[in-house]
Protein backbone atom coordinates (compact mmCIF):
# COMPACT_ATOMS: atom_id res chain seq x y z
CA UNK A 1 0.00 0.00 0.00
CA UNK A 2 1.28 2.87 -0.97
CA UNK A 3 1.24 7.04 -0.22
CA UNK A 4 3.26 8.39 -3.31
CA UNK A 5 2.66 10.41 -6.19
CA UNK A 6 4.19 13.76 -8.03
CA UNK A 7 4.10 17.31 -6.82
CA UNK A 8 2.60 18.21 -9.95
CA UNK A 9 -0.56 16.16 -8.46
CA UNK A 10 -0.20 17.19 -4.61
CA UNK A 11 0.62 20.45 -3.51
CA UNK A 12 2.87 20.25 -0.01
CA UNK A 13 -0.15 21.75 2.08
CA UNK A 14 -2.09 19.13 0.79
CA UNK A 15 0.50 16.35 1.71
CA UNK A 16 1.03 17.67 5.00
CA UNK A 17 -2.88 17.58 5.38
CA UNK A 18 -2.97 13.69 4.54
CA UNK A 19 -0.47 13.51 7.24
CA UNK A 20 -2.34 15.41 9.54
CA UNK A 21 -5.69 14.15 8.85
CA UNK A 22 -4.45 10.33 9.24
CA UNK A 23 -1.77 10.89 12.40
CA UNK A 24 0.71 9.73 10.53
CA UNK A 25 3.72 8.25 11.58
CA UNK A 26 6.65 8.08 9.35
CA UNK A 27 8.55 9.85 6.80
CA UNK A 28 7.49 11.86 3.79
CA UNK A 29 10.47 11.84 1.24
CA UNK A 30 10.67 13.74 -1.74
CA UNK A 31 13.09 13.76 -4.80
CA UNK A 32 12.82 16.95 -6.15
CA UNK A 33 14.89 18.09 -9.65
CA UNK A 34 18.17 19.10 -7.30
CA UNK A 35 17.77 17.76 -3.62
CA UNK A 36 16.31 14.95 -1.54
CA UNK A 37 14.17 16.14 1.12
CA UNK A 38 12.68 14.16 3.76
CA UNK A 39 10.22 14.95 6.81
CA UNK A 40 9.46 12.75 9.31
CA UNK A 41 5.95 12.99 11.49
CA UNK A 42 4.90 11.25 14.83
CA UNK A 43 1.23 11.02 15.04
CA UNK A 44 0.67 13.55 12.16
CA UNK A 45 2.82 16.10 13.99
CA UNK A 46 6.30 17.46 12.44
CA UNK A 47 9.59 15.71 13.74
CA UNK A 48 12.45 16.45 11.82
CA UNK A 49 13.08 17.57 8.55
CA UNK A 50 16.16 18.10 6.22
CA UNK A 51 16.89 18.61 2.57
CA UNK A 52 19.92 17.05 0.86
CA UNK A 53 23.01 16.02 2.74
CA UNK A 54 23.02 20.04 3.88
CA UNK A 55 24.65 20.51 7.51
CA UNK A 56 21.80 19.49 9.21
CA UNK A 57 23.63 18.74 12.93
CA UNK A 58 22.56 20.72 16.21
CA UNK A 59 25.87 22.71 16.58
CA UNK A 60 25.01 23.71 12.89
CA UNK A 61 21.32 24.54 13.93
CA UNK A 62 22.34 26.51 17.36
CA UNK A 63 24.70 28.29 15.56
CA UNK A 64 22.33 28.85 12.46
CA UNK A 65 20.08 30.29 15.54
CA UNK A 66 22.46 32.27 16.97
CA UNK A 67 22.79 30.12 20.31
CA UNK A 68 26.38 29.77 19.63
CA UNK A 69 29.03 31.78 18.34
CA UNK A 70 31.27 31.16 15.67
CA UNK A 71 34.04 30.24 18.19
CA UNK A 72 31.91 28.22 20.12
CA UNK A 73 30.51 26.16 16.71
CA UNK A 74 34.40 26.11 15.40
CA UNK A 75 35.31 23.88 18.75
CA UNK A 76 32.52 21.89 18.53
CA UNK A 77 33.10 20.81 15.10
CA UNK A 78 36.56 20.36 15.40
CA UNK A 79 36.85 18.68 19.16
CA UNK A 80 33.08 16.90 19.12
CA UNK A 81 32.84 15.44 16.24
CA UNK A 82 32.09 11.97 17.71
CA UNK A 83 29.44 13.22 19.65
CA UNK A 84 25.57 12.94 19.09
CA UNK A 85 23.01 15.61 19.06
CA UNK A 86 21.12 14.30 21.67
CA UNK A 87 24.50 13.99 23.93
CA UNK A 88 25.74 17.21 22.90
CA UNK A 89 22.53 19.29 23.70
CA UNK A 90 22.52 17.53 27.07
CA UNK A 91 25.92 19.05 27.77
CA UNK A 92 24.97 22.49 26.54
CA UNK A 93 21.92 22.22 29.11
CA UNK A 94 24.00 20.77 31.35
CA UNK A 95 26.61 23.61 31.52
CA UNK A 96 23.86 26.08 31.60
CA UNK A 97 24.60 27.25 28.07
CA UNK A 98 21.24 26.78 26.95
CA UNK A 99 17.52 25.36 28.23
CA UNK A 100 16.48 22.07 26.91
CA UNK A 101 13.58 25.31 26.00
CA UNK A 102 15.85 27.32 23.46
CA UNK A 103 17.19 23.94 21.83
CA UNK A 104 13.88 22.76 20.74
CA UNK A 105 12.69 26.44 19.74
CA UNK A 106 16.01 26.22 17.03
CA UNK A 107 15.37 23.00 16.01
CA UNK A 108 11.36 24.17 15.12
CA UNK A 109 12.53 26.98 13.72
CA UNK A 110 14.97 25.23 11.19
CA UNK A 111 12.58 22.21 10.87
CA UNK A 112 9.85 24.77 9.87
CA UNK A 113 11.71 26.46 7.43
CA UNK A 114 13.33 23.37 5.71
CA UNK A 115 8.98 22.62 5.19
CA UNK A 116 8.80 26.24 4.05
CA UNK A 117 11.53 26.07 1.86
CA UNK A 118 9.86 23.00 0.10
CA UNK A 119 6.44 25.11 -0.60
CA UNK A 120 8.40 26.64 -3.74
CA UNK A 121 8.88 22.72 -5.50
CA UNK A 122 6.53 22.03 -7.91
CA UNK A 123 8.33 19.02 -9.09
CA UNK A 124 9.08 15.78 -8.14
CA UNK A 125 8.28 12.81 -6.76
CA UNK A 126 7.10 12.02 -3.47
CA UNK A 127 6.57 8.43 -1.25
CA UNK A 128 5.82 8.16 2.30
CA UNK A 129 7.52 5.64 4.13
CA UNK A 130 6.16 4.21 7.33
CA UNK A 131 9.19 2.83 8.61
CA UNK A 132 11.65 5.21 8.43
CA UNK A 133 12.15 7.65 10.80
CA UNK A 134 15.30 9.99 11.74
CA UNK A 135 18.52 8.75 12.97
CA UNK A 136 18.38 7.46 16.28
CA UNK A 137 20.94 10.18 17.97
CA UNK A 138 19.16 13.08 16.36
CA UNK A 139 16.71 15.34 18.54
CA UNK A 140 12.51 15.28 17.34
CA UNK A 141 10.76 18.21 17.65
CA UNK A 142 6.73 17.92 17.99
CA UNK A 143 5.44 20.44 16.17
CA UNK A 144 1.29 20.62 15.01
CA UNK A 145 1.28 20.99 11.04
CA UNK A 146 -1.45 23.57 11.07
CA UNK A 147 0.05 26.85 11.08
CA UNK A 148 2.64 25.43 8.26
CA UNK A 149 -0.56 24.21 6.43
CA UNK A 150 -2.13 27.46 6.50
CA UNK A 151 0.88 28.92 5.73
CA UNK A 152 1.71 27.10 2.69
CA UNK A 153 -2.22 27.32 2.00
CA UNK A 154 -1.64 31.85 1.61
CA UNK A 155 1.08 30.68 -0.85
CA UNK A 156 -1.11 29.02 -3.08
CA UNK A 157 -1.77 31.78 -5.78
CA UNK A 158 -3.32 29.69 -8.95
CA UNK A 159 -6.71 30.70 -9.26
CA UNK A 160 -7.42 27.55 -11.10
CA UNK A 161 -6.37 25.88 -8.56
CA UNK A 162 -8.29 27.54 -5.89
CA UNK A 163 -11.71 27.19 -8.08
CA UNK A 164 -11.27 23.28 -8.63
CA UNK A 165 -10.88 23.32 -4.11
CA UNK A 166 -13.82 25.15 -3.88
CA UNK A 167 -16.14 24.88 -7.23
CA UNK A 168 -19.14 26.73 -5.65
CA UNK A 169 -19.32 29.35 -3.13
CA UNK A 170 -23.32 28.56 -2.58
CA UNK A 171 -21.98 25.62 -0.20
CA UNK A 172 -21.74 26.23 3.87
CA UNK A 173 -19.02 25.81 6.49
CA UNK A 174 -18.85 24.16 9.66
CA UNK A 175 -15.53 23.15 12.03
CA UNK A 176 -14.88 19.75 11.78
CA UNK A 177 -15.13 17.95 14.93
CA UNK A 178 -11.76 16.15 14.45
CA UNK A 179 -9.50 15.28 17.68
CA UNK A 180 -6.75 17.81 18.17
CA UNK A 181 -8.18 20.21 15.67
CA UNK A 182 -7.88 23.56 17.53
CA UNK A 183 -8.38 27.13 16.29
CA UNK A 184 -7.02 28.66 19.10
CA UNK A 185 -3.23 26.79 18.66
CA UNK A 186 -3.31 28.52 15.28
CA UNK A 187 -1.93 31.73 13.83
CA UNK A 188 -4.24 33.57 11.82
CA UNK A 189 -4.38 37.01 10.46
CA UNK A 190 -7.09 39.30 10.93
CA UNK A 191 -8.82 38.33 7.94
CA UNK A 192 -8.71 34.98 8.45
CA UNK A 193 -10.54 35.41 11.81
CA UNK A 194 -13.26 37.54 10.45
CA UNK A 195 -14.10 34.78 8.16
CA UNK A 196 -14.00 32.10 11.24
CA UNK A 197 -16.38 34.35 12.97
CA UNK A 198 -18.96 34.12 10.58
CA UNK A 199 -18.58 29.80 9.68
CA UNK A 200 -21.93 27.96 10.36
CA UNK A 201 -24.00 25.69 8.01
CA UNK A 202 -26.34 28.72 7.93
CA UNK A 203 -23.96 30.96 6.04
CA UNK A 204 -22.83 30.29 2.58
CA UNK A 205 -19.20 30.92 1.24
CA UNK A 206 -20.49 33.77 -0.47
CA UNK A 207 -22.30 35.19 2.04
CA UNK A 208 -19.19 35.45 4.35
CA UNK A 209 -17.53 36.71 1.57
CA UNK A 210 -20.24 39.57 1.44
CA UNK A 211 -19.72 40.28 4.92
CA UNK A 212 -15.90 40.28 4.97
CA UNK A 213 -15.71 42.25 1.88
CA UNK A 214 -13.08 39.46 0.03
CA UNK A 215 -13.51 38.97 -3.82
CA UNK A 216 -14.27 35.30 -4.67
CA UNK A 217 -10.33 34.94 -4.81
CA UNK A 218 -9.80 35.96 -1.18
CA UNK A 219 -12.50 34.10 0.48
CA UNK A 220 -11.47 30.92 -1.23
CA UNK A 221 -7.77 31.27 -0.63
CA UNK A 222 -8.33 31.51 3.50
CA UNK A 223 -10.88 28.79 3.13
CA UNK A 224 -8.78 26.57 1.46
CA UNK A 225 -6.43 27.31 3.77
CA UNK A 226 -8.94 26.62 7.14
CA UNK A 227 -10.05 23.34 5.25
CA UNK A 228 -6.30 22.18 4.68
CA UNK A 229 -5.39 22.60 7.90
CA UNK A 230 -8.52 20.31 9.19
CA UNK A 231 -10.42 23.19 10.73
CA UNK A 232 -13.19 23.20 8.82
CA UNK A 233 -15.30 21.48 6.24
CA UNK A 234 -17.51 22.49 3.25
CA UNK A 235 -20.93 21.33 4.26
CA UNK A 236 -24.74 21.87 2.43
CA UNK A 237 -26.01 25.11 3.67
CA UNK A 238 -28.57 24.19 6.14
CA UNK A 239 -32.23 23.73 5.00
CA UNK A 240 -30.90 23.17 1.59
CA UNK A 241 -30.96 19.60 2.12
CA UNK A 242 -32.66 17.99 -1.18
CA UNK A 243 -34.66 14.72 -0.96
CA UNK A 244 -32.41 11.79 -2.28
CA UNK A 245 -34.79 9.55 -3.46
CA UNK A 246 -37.45 10.46 -6.57
CA UNK A 247 -40.14 8.91 -8.48
CA UNK A 248 -38.49 9.10 -11.69
CA UNK A 249 -35.92 6.94 -10.20
CA UNK A 250 -38.44 3.75 -10.07
CA UNK A 251 -40.98 2.28 -13.09
CA UNK A 252 -43.78 2.61 -10.09
CA UNK A 253 -45.16 5.58 -8.44
CA UNK A 254 -45.81 3.69 -5.25
CA UNK A 255 -43.99 4.03 -2.27
CA UNK A 256 -44.44 0.10 -0.86
CA UNK A 257 -43.49 -1.14 -4.44
CA UNK A 258 -40.68 0.96 -5.04
CA UNK A 259 -39.18 -0.78 -1.36
CA UNK A 260 -39.69 -3.85 -2.84
CA UNK A 261 -37.79 -3.37 -5.86
CA UNK A 262 -34.89 -2.42 -4.24
CA UNK A 263 -35.15 -5.36 -2.11
CA UNK A 264 -35.45 -7.80 -4.87
CA UNK A 265 -32.29 -6.27 -6.31
CA UNK A 266 -30.62 -7.07 -3.06
CA UNK A 267 -31.01 -10.37 -3.27
CA UNK A 268 -30.67 -11.28 -6.96
CA UNK A 269 -27.04 -9.60 -6.70
CA UNK A 270 -26.69 -11.46 -3.26
CA UNK A 271 -27.06 -14.32 -5.18
CA UNK A 272 -25.25 -13.78 -8.22
CA UNK B 1 -40.60 -5.34 -18.36
CA UNK B 2 -40.06 -3.31 -15.49
CA UNK B 3 -36.31 -1.50 -15.90
CA UNK B 4 -34.21 0.54 -13.69
CA UNK B 5 -30.67 1.94 -13.77
CA UNK B 6 -27.61 2.50 -12.20
CA UNK B 7 -24.62 4.96 -13.71
CA UNK B 8 -20.78 4.33 -13.52
CA UNK B 9 -18.38 6.94 -13.84
CA UNK B 10 -15.18 8.27 -12.76
CA UNK B 11 -12.08 8.97 -14.82
CA UNK B 12 -10.42 7.18 -17.86
CA UNK B 13 -9.04 3.17 -17.24
CA UNK B 14 -10.44 3.82 -13.62
CA UNK B 15 -12.11 0.20 -14.33
CA UNK B 16 -16.02 1.13 -15.38
CA UNK B 17 -15.94 -1.13 -18.37
CA UNK B 18 -14.47 -3.84 -16.26
CA UNK B 19 -16.45 -3.21 -13.53
CA UNK B 20 -19.60 -3.57 -15.92
CA UNK B 21 -18.21 -6.37 -17.50
CA UNK B 22 -17.45 -8.44 -14.06
CA UNK B 23 -21.58 -8.51 -13.18
CA UNK B 24 -23.23 -8.00 -16.55
CA UNK B 25 -24.81 -11.20 -18.05
CA UNK B 26 -24.54 -9.69 -21.47
CA UNK B 27 -21.63 -8.76 -23.30
CA UNK B 28 -20.64 -4.95 -22.56
CA UNK B 29 -21.76 -3.44 -25.89
CA UNK B 30 -19.32 -1.04 -25.84
CA UNK B 31 -17.47 0.26 -28.94
CA UNK B 32 -14.07 -0.13 -28.91
CA UNK B 33 -12.22 2.46 -31.32
CA UNK B 34 -8.78 3.34 -31.37
CA UNK B 35 -8.46 7.28 -30.50
CA UNK B 36 -5.89 9.40 -31.18
CA UNK B 37 -5.57 11.89 -27.96
CA UNK B 38 -1.78 10.80 -27.33
CA UNK B 39 -1.78 10.31 -23.37
CA UNK B 40 -4.78 8.70 -23.19
CA UNK B 41 -3.35 6.32 -25.96
CA UNK B 42 -0.08 5.52 -23.12
CA UNK B 43 -2.80 4.31 -21.05
CA UNK B 44 -4.75 2.12 -23.00
CA UNK B 45 -4.80 1.18 -26.34
CA UNK B 46 -8.79 1.43 -27.40
CA UNK B 47 -11.22 3.53 -25.17
CA UNK B 48 -14.58 3.46 -25.44
CA UNK B 49 -16.82 6.03 -27.09
CA UNK B 50 -20.34 4.18 -27.08
CA UNK B 51 -21.56 3.64 -23.70
CA UNK B 52 -20.68 0.52 -21.76
CA UNK B 53 -24.23 -1.14 -20.90
CA UNK B 54 -24.83 -3.78 -19.04
CA UNK B 55 -27.77 -6.03 -17.66
CA UNK B 56 -28.41 -8.05 -14.74
CA UNK B 57 -32.18 -9.51 -15.18
CA UNK B 58 -33.44 -9.70 -11.52
CA UNK B 59 -36.72 -11.52 -12.11
CA UNK B 60 -39.29 -12.05 -15.05
CA UNK B 61 -40.71 -8.37 -14.40
CA UNK B 62 -37.32 -6.69 -13.53
CA UNK B 63 -34.67 -5.68 -15.45
CA UNK B 64 -31.46 -3.67 -13.86
CA UNK B 65 -29.03 -1.85 -16.80
CA UNK B 66 -25.86 -0.68 -15.63
CA UNK B 67 -24.25 1.97 -17.82
CA UNK B 68 -21.01 3.38 -17.80
CA UNK B 69 -19.92 6.69 -18.70
CA UNK B 70 -17.68 8.18 -21.01
CA UNK B 71 -14.31 9.43 -18.78
CA UNK B 72 -12.92 11.80 -21.34
CA UNK B 73 -14.43 15.84 -20.63
CA UNK B 74 -15.65 15.83 -24.63
CA UNK B 75 -18.33 13.53 -23.43
CA UNK B 76 -19.45 14.91 -21.06
CA UNK B 77 -22.79 15.98 -22.34
CA UNK B 78 -23.69 12.37 -21.95
CA UNK B 79 -23.51 12.54 -18.11
CA UNK B 80 -26.45 14.57 -17.81
CA UNK B 81 -28.75 12.82 -20.37
CA UNK B 82 -27.41 9.42 -18.23
CA UNK B 83 -28.04 10.66 -14.73
CA UNK B 84 -31.61 10.65 -15.51
CA UNK B 85 -33.95 8.69 -13.01
CA UNK B 86 -30.88 6.59 -12.61
CA UNK B 87 -31.41 4.75 -9.08
CA UNK B 88 -27.54 5.57 -8.17
CA UNK B 89 -24.51 6.18 -9.02
CA UNK B 90 -21.14 4.74 -8.78
CA UNK B 91 -17.88 6.36 -8.80
CA UNK B 92 -14.92 4.37 -10.07
CA UNK B 93 -11.58 5.70 -9.28
CA UNK B 94 -8.18 3.82 -9.90
CA UNK B 95 -6.38 3.76 -6.46
CA UNK B 96 -2.75 3.30 -7.89
CA UNK B 97 -3.30 6.57 -9.99
CA UNK B 98 -3.17 9.65 -7.52
CA UNK B 99 -2.77 12.30 -11.05
CA UNK B 100 -6.71 11.04 -11.41
CA UNK B 101 -8.17 11.82 -8.18
CA UNK B 102 -8.61 15.29 -8.93
CA UNK B 103 -10.38 14.68 -11.72
CA UNK B 104 -12.63 11.90 -10.24
CA UNK B 105 -13.58 14.49 -7.59
CA UNK B 106 -14.86 16.86 -10.32
CA UNK B 107 -17.13 14.22 -11.79
CA UNK B 108 -18.31 13.07 -8.47
CA UNK B 109 -19.39 17.12 -8.09
CA UNK B 110 -20.36 17.49 -11.10
CA UNK B 111 -23.04 14.26 -10.94
CA UNK B 112 -23.92 15.53 -7.96
CA UNK B 113 -25.10 18.36 -9.24
CA UNK B 114 -27.08 17.03 -11.91
CA UNK B 115 -28.70 14.49 -9.45
CA UNK B 116 -28.58 14.57 -5.72
CA UNK B 117 -29.23 10.36 -6.15
CA UNK B 118 -27.69 8.31 -3.15
CA UNK B 119 -23.75 7.38 -4.88
CA UNK B 120 -21.07 5.00 -3.18
CA UNK B 121 -17.48 5.52 -4.31
CA UNK B 122 -15.45 2.83 -5.33
CA UNK B 123 -11.75 2.73 -4.46
CA UNK B 124 -10.63 0.32 -7.31
CA UNK B 125 -7.21 -1.55 -8.12
CA UNK B 126 -6.83 -2.56 -4.65
CA UNK B 127 -5.03 -5.31 -5.69
CA UNK B 128 -2.60 -3.03 -7.22
CA UNK B 129 1.25 -2.78 -5.31
CA UNK B 130 1.14 1.04 -5.95
CA UNK B 131 -3.01 1.19 -4.53
CA UNK B 132 -3.47 4.01 -2.45
CA UNK B 133 -5.40 3.28 1.55
CA UNK B 134 -8.11 4.15 1.85
CA UNK B 135 -8.07 6.65 4.27
CA UNK B 136 -5.50 8.65 2.55
CA UNK B 137 -7.37 8.21 -0.74
CA UNK B 138 -11.06 9.74 1.49
CA UNK B 139 -8.83 12.37 2.62
CA UNK B 140 -7.41 13.25 -0.88
CA UNK B 141 -10.56 13.09 -2.05
CA UNK B 142 -12.68 15.24 0.53
CA UNK B 143 -15.14 13.09 0.97
CA UNK B 144 -17.56 13.02 3.80
CA UNK B 145 -17.27 10.49 6.62
CA UNK B 146 -20.34 9.42 5.64
CA UNK B 147 -19.92 8.57 2.19
CA UNK B 148 -19.06 5.41 1.54
CA UNK B 149 -15.63 4.46 0.05
CA UNK B 150 -15.30 1.11 -0.71
CA UNK B 151 -12.57 -1.17 -1.46
CA UNK B 152 -13.22 -2.81 -4.81
CA UNK B 153 -11.19 -4.81 -7.33
CA UNK B 154 -13.02 -4.74 -10.81
CA UNK B 155 -12.21 -7.53 -11.60
CA UNK B 156 -13.58 -9.81 -9.14
CA UNK B 157 -17.19 -10.67 -8.85
CA UNK B 158 -17.55 -10.96 -5.46
CA UNK B 159 -16.16 -7.25 -4.80
CA UNK B 160 -18.04 -5.66 -7.78
CA UNK B 161 -21.03 -7.42 -5.94
CA UNK B 162 -20.85 -6.23 -2.57
CA UNK B 163 -20.45 -2.25 -4.05
CA UNK B 164 -23.56 -2.55 -6.17
CA UNK B 165 -25.35 -3.99 -2.46
CA UNK B 166 -23.75 -1.26 -0.29
CA UNK B 167 -25.05 1.11 -3.30
CA UNK B 168 -28.55 -0.54 -2.94
CA UNK B 169 -28.28 -0.67 1.34
CA UNK B 170 -27.92 3.13 0.80
CA UNK B 171 -30.68 3.86 -2.00
CA UNK B 172 -32.87 1.84 0.98
CA UNK B 173 -32.10 3.68 3.65
CA UNK B 174 -32.78 6.94 1.87
CA UNK B 175 -36.10 5.51 1.33
CA UNK B 176 -36.55 4.51 4.78
CA UNK B 177 -35.09 8.23 6.17
CA UNK B 178 -37.67 9.78 3.64
CA UNK B 179 -41.00 7.92 4.31
N1 LIG C 1 -5.32 -4.89 -11.52
C1 LIG C 1 -6.52 -4.43 -11.82
N2 LIG C 1 -6.77 -3.99 -13.07
C2 LIG C 1 -8.00 -3.51 -13.34
C3 LIG C 1 -9.01 -3.47 -12.38
N3 LIG C 1 -10.11 -2.91 -12.94
C4 LIG C 1 -9.78 -2.64 -14.22
N4 LIG C 1 -8.52 -2.99 -14.48
C5 LIG C 1 -7.77 -2.81 -15.74
O1 LIG C 1 -7.62 -1.43 -15.95
C6 LIG C 1 -7.71 -1.10 -17.32
C7 LIG C 1 -8.78 -0.07 -17.57
O2 LIG C 1 -10.05 -0.61 -17.22
P1 LIG C 1 -11.38 -0.19 -18.00
O3 LIG C 1 -12.49 -0.98 -17.41
O4 LIG C 1 -11.19 -0.31 -19.46
O5 LIG C 1 -11.46 1.34 -17.61
P2 LIG C 1 -12.53 2.45 -18.05
O6 LIG C 1 -11.82 3.39 -18.97
O7 LIG C 1 -12.93 3.13 -16.79
O8 LIG C 1 -13.68 1.75 -18.72
C8 LIG C 1 -8.01 -2.42 -18.04
O9 LIG C 1 -6.79 -2.93 -18.52
C9 LIG C 1 -8.56 -3.30 -16.94
O10 LIG C 1 -8.31 -4.65 -17.16
C10 LIG C 1 -8.70 -3.95 -11.05
O11 LIG C 1 -9.52 -3.93 -10.12
N5 LIG C 1 -7.45 -4.40 -10.84
MG1 LIG D 1 -14.40 1.97 -20.60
Amino acid sequence: MALNGNLRDFTITQLLNLINLASKTGTLIIEGPRETAEISFREGKLAYAMIGEKNNNLAGILYGAKKLSASQYRAIQQRAGHVSDKELGLLLINAGYMTQQDILEALQKKFSSVVRQLFTWVEGFFRFDKQKMPPEDRINVRLDLENLIIEGSRQLREWEQLQDEIPSLEMALKFTDRPGADLKNVNLSVEEWRVVSYITPKNKISQIAKATKMDDMEIRRVIYGLIQAGLVEITKPEGAVKPMIKDNMFPTQDKAEQKSLVNRLINRISSI
Amino acid sequence: MQTVKMVVTGPFSSGKTQFIGSVSEIDVVATERKISGEGEKQVKDATTVAMDFGRITVDEDLVLYLFGTPGQKRFDFMWEILSEGMLGFIVMIDSSRPETFREARSILQTFRAYAPTPYVVAANKQDMEDAWELEDMRNALRLDPNVKLLPCVATDLKSVKSVLLELLYSILAEMEAGA
